[in-house]
């Protein structure tokens, strides 16, 4: 039991804070540092959960991929200096609703469900890891590479500065015609 | 049982990634909010693999291709937004709306 509270005290504290920093913070570039250490937290959850190999792609793709992307997303859509999110009130009272209650309903489920089958097993090497990914789930390794290539096709076209004079039917408009926020 | 533990902050995090998601106007923090939520998915997987024996591992690793995936395309899908109306607020992809 103290193990148990031990592990939720350290969980608040390397994932809980930062994961509501990064939907509560009115800075986007903030949030996204503070995604990064949820992530980086997660990576210790993981380490914790004997699973070194993921602790470090989490790591790898997470902290190093992933959050790259998104600063640079928010710097390419950057429009005012302090880039502020507007939150609005209201919202702000039923999302806190909506998302307690789903919490409430799964920690329910979660603390009523009888989990004393589950005992500790034996988690696979990084070898046995690898032997799985080529072996028993090749067919999915094939279609996330698949998949992998459309979105990076995808993310190319649907980013791409189209010639204006080529497609006159969606002309951007400028800045003062957007109604300012 | 410490199952029980990751699995509470694996809820949690999912029920904060709800709040950014119906709170946030932004399409980048709408963004952060999934990557969030993404992320209590793995740590379930991971801690049913370690209590249990279920083959969650590989899963982890296919669900952070697609959620690579989903973030680019994301982002692509953001700048086409602030390309066209100079900002990336949702509340301005209304177009399709009848």
């Amino acid at each position: 039991m103290t193990d148990e509270l031990a592990l939720l005290a350290l969980s608040v504290i390397l994932v809980g804070i930062p994961a509501i920093r990064v939907v509560r913070t009115g800075n986007l570039v903030r949030a996204v540092f503070w995604l990064a250490l949820t992530l980086l937290g997660t990576a210790v959850l993981y380490a914790l959960l004997q699973a070194p190999f993921l602790a470090g792609v989490q790591v790898l793709t997470y902290v190093g991929g992933v959050v790259t992307l998104m600063i640079f997303g928010v710097m390419v859509t950057r429009r005012h200096d302090s880039a502020v999110v507007a939150i609005d009130g209201r919202n702000r009272v039923r999302g806190a609703l909506a998302a307690g209650a789903f919490f409430a309903v799964l920690g329910w489920a979660i603390v009523r469900t009888d989990l004393s089958d589950f005992t500790p097993a034996t988690t696979p090497t990084t070898q046995a890891l690898a032997h799985d990914l080529l072996d028993t789930y090749l067919l999915a390794f094939e279609v996330t590479s698949v998949l992998l290539l459309a979105a990076i096709i995808c993310a190319v076209v649907l980013a791409r500065r189209r010639d204006p004079e080529l497609h006159p039917a969606h002309p951007t408009p400028s800045r003062e015609e957007v109604s300012p926020r | 049982m410490t199952l029980r533990a990751f699995l509470l902050v694996a809820a949690f995090l999912f029920s904060v990634g709800i709040y950014g998601l119906l709170t946030r106007r932004h399409a980048v923090a709408l963004l952060l909010s999934i990557e969030v939520m993404a992320n209590a998915a793995n740590l379930v997987f991971v801690a049913f693999a370690r209590f249990g024996g279920a083959p969650g591992q590989p899963l982890v690793l296919f669900a952070l291709a697609v959620t690579v995936a989903e973030v680019a395309v994301g982002l692509a899908l953001v700048t086409l937004l602030y390309r066209r109306h100079g900002d990336a607020l949702l509340d301005l992809a209304s177009e399709a709306k009848g």
